[in-house]
């Protein structure tokens, strides 16, 4: 660690995160606030010492996901990655996380950093530590009551694309126009993935208009195919813009209920074909094909990272699969439209009738607004619905949403403590069935608990 | 009996959960046997000022709204405005409620024309609104969640659609939320607002039946739910305030 002030940033950081180890309050923000309130510039100063420098996770889904899988990427190519894990996505977390990782000469133990970052913050980020690789995931509505739109948003993450440093490697999804668009700001190589599989996806956008015009000349958008809401194969009719080339191209995705496998149109692909990528769901090989993506913008082998692949476990609330009694719940976390609409894709392609359990929360961490739910294709869900358990602060909300969706009054049951949702949730199930929790991130981290309580999983910084 | 609604600008006009509103309305609609035809209705479009009984006209983004405002200086803005002459009914939120009024008064740029068939004037404002709204109504509460930075004030000939008892309404000042001229509603409540709001719903409904249908009763429905929702909102918007 080269400067004073980063050093003392760093030794206050570390005593604070101590005290609070002491005191038996672990896992908060202030270590990190700490640091950077005595240098504002820490994470930038700590982070020019790491060997393989930067990639930074950014977009509205899959970032925990993709970061996740990168992190063992890239220790599978013997790195050691700095990983901001658990939801703290922010400076603060990313200060955190290097905090752990360092010792008190403020050398570090990692020589990566693997740094999921809000789309929101994802500008003032950018002005704070020059990445090697910014991989944008996809950009769709989230929380609007804190990111306002996402057409300013677009706007501001290209305005500090274009002050990049051109050594900076792009990772945009092709798929995703708005997100595509941002390859044209930046002077450097920008490298694209996307879905080219013609079997994957139909010809109808989903109720979610967030990037049916055209990002350069806002004219109507073209779709030859439509993989989730406005991720497909696009074009623009008026201005001729159209989906970028792909570099990492999945030609062929076979989803199966517990995974899926991607052929990769690459040459040095062809030995190694297909990934296999073993947790469920479309948006999860989206994922996967976008960790490949990064992974060869850090020239790592792609054998080294399709094992790594194929090794992954998924994170807390991410499609984790807990038995109980006897019957099995597959929590699933969902955020907004488009994430909800990919998760019930991935139930639909199992192609059973389901049980539910549905919990929506209104706190910070959730989205204040609930409106998104209304966005949310529960029409899609309906039919298959045997029975729907609803809880959390908002589940009248929820079941309100279920009746308009047609689910049956005498199919939806409100039900108001997290522990009475659960065992009514299960109790309902067959021995050796399934009940699909969906729930927001505070109601999950309610649940969660609840079921460790029961010690029925671990706590979830445990893992 | 069947009825027609046209969404209006639906592409750049359809964030906050808008959809809800459209659902609302065509279920309602249904469980009463009412047959409803949606139709999109957006930039590029030609308007047919016939064919709607009922218009929905929801928020939008800024560069969206840029492009509607633009549609509806030209033809469309008089189809619009020819229909709502004719008696079709139309309910307005956030960026579309602005739209309809006389104008909209940005910082430091010119003023941009609304179509001036609810009397109202917005200026945008420095402080953003959101939050949890509830306002008192001669109907009923009217649940949902603001999110605007625009300021709206009523001319004479709008009457305020409720008293703000959660959060700020049309301006943070005067306590009035929304407003109502003839069969036209405009309100900050998206969230979405119809489906726990069912009075509005059914009362928009009853104006869109009566231009195509003459004055018409509507059969009750069992709205629980919808109750539960709106007390359960309203309960959860007072704790937070
Ligand atoms: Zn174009």
């Amino acid at each position: 660690m080269p400067d004073p002030l980063a050093l003392l940033a760093n030794t206050a950081g570390k005593l604070t995160r101590l005290g609070l180890q002491l005191t038996g309050r672990g896992g908060t923000a202030l270590p990190g606030l700490v640091a950077l309130t005595i240098d504002p510039d820490f994470i930038g100063a700590v982070a020019s010492e790491l060997a393989h420098g930067v990639v930074f996770v950014s977009g509205t889904n899959g970032k925990t996901t993709t970061a996740r899988m990168l992190s063992d990427i890239v220790r599978a190519t013997g790195w050691g990655p700095i990983h901001n894990r658990s939801g703290s996505n922010l400076e603060r977390g990313i200060a955190g996380a290097l905090l752990t990782e360092n010792d008190w000469r403020g050398v570090l133990r990692g020589d990566i950093g693997m740094f999921e970052v809000d789309e929101a913050s994802l500008p003032r980020v950018l002005g704070r530590i020059s990445p090697r690789v910014v991989l944008v995931t996809n950009l769709f509505r989230d929380q609007l009551d804190r990111y306002f739109e996402i057409d300013q948003l677009a706007r501001r993450i290209g305005d500090a694309v274009a002050k990049l440093d051109p050594r900076v490697i792009l990772v945009l999804n092709a798929d995703d126009p708005i997100v595509a668009w941002l390859g044209q700001r930046h002077s450097g190589p920008v490298l694209y993935f996307g879905l080219d599989d013609p079997d994957v996806g139909g010809l109808v956008p989903q109720a979610i208009s967030d990037a049916t015009r055209c990002p350069r000349c806002r004219q109507p958008l073209r779709y030859q195919r439509v993989v989730l809401a406005h991720e497909g194969d696009w074009s623009c009719p008026s201005c001729g813009l159209t989906r970028p080339e792909r570099d990492v191209s999945a030609t062929r995705v076979v989803l199966t209920p517990l995974s899926s496998e991607i052929q990769l149109r690459t040459a040095v692909a062809s030995a190694f074909d297909p990934v296999r990528v073993p947790i469920a769901g479309l948006y999860n090989a989206y994922n996967a094909l976008a960790a490949l993506a990064v992974a060869r913008a850090l020239d790592i082998a792609l054998p080294t990272a399709a094992l790594a692949i194929a090794n992954f476990r998924p994170a807390f609330g991410r499609l984790e699969q807990v038995a109980v009694d006897g019957r099995e719940l597959r929590l699933i976390l969902v955020k907004n439209p488009a994430g909800f609409n990919a998760a019930i894709g991935a139930l639909l392609e199992s192609g059973r009738r389901s049980r539910l359990l549905a919990a929506l929360n209104d706190r910070d961490a959730d989205g204040r607004d609930v409106s998104w739910i209304w966005d949310a294709d529960f029409e899609t869900l309906a039919p298959t619905v045997e029975h729907a358990v609803v809880t959390g602060i908002r589940s009248r909300d929820l079941a309100n949403r279920l009746k308009y969706a047609g689910v049956a009054r005498d199919r939806i049951e409100v039900v108001d403590q997290w522990g009475s949702a659960i065992d009514r949730a299960l109790g309902g199930a067959a021995p050796g069935g399934e009940v699909v929790v969906l729930a927001t991130y505070t109601a999950m981290l309610a649940l969660r608990g609840e079921l460790a309580r029961r010690g029925h999983v671990a706590n979830f910084w445990e893992d | 009996m069947d009825l027609h609604i046209a969404h209006l600008y639906p592409d750049l006009m359809n964030i906050y959960g808008d959809r809800g509103n459209v659902l609302a309305l065509t279920q309602r609609a249904s469980w009463r046997d009412i047959s409803v035809e949606v139709r999109a209705f957006t930039a590029g479009m030609t308007f047919d000022a016939d064919w709607p009984d009922l218009w929905f006209f929801g928020g939008g983004q800024d560069q969206g709204q840029d492009i509607v405002s633009a549609d509806l200086v030209g033809p469309n803005g008089d189809a619009l405005r020819a229909s709502l002459a004719n008696g079709a009914a139309a309910l307005t939120i956030c960026g579309g409620y602005q739209l309809l009024g006389h104008e909209y008064v940005p910082e430091n740029a010119p003023s941009i024309p609304g179509l001036g068939v609810l009397d109202v004037r917005t200026r945008a404002g420095t402080l953003r609104f959101v939050g949890n709204l509830v306002a008192e109504t001669p109907d009923g509460v009217l649940v949902g969640f603001e999110n605007h930075s625009g300021r709206t004030y009523l001319g004479p000939k709008a009457k305020p659609l409720g008293t703000v008892v959660v959060g700020n309404g049309n301006n943070g000042e005067d306590k009035t939320e929304g407003a109502v001229q003839g069969k036209i509603v405009g309100t900050y409540s998206h969230g979405s607002c119809l489906p726990k709001n069912p009075w509005l719903a059914d009362r928009l409904l009853a104006w869109a039946l009566e231009r195509r249908h003459g004055p018409q009763k509507l059969m009750p429905l069992d709205d629980r739910e919808e109750k539960a929702a709106s007390e359960q909102a309203v309960e959860v918007a007072k704790v937070r305030a």
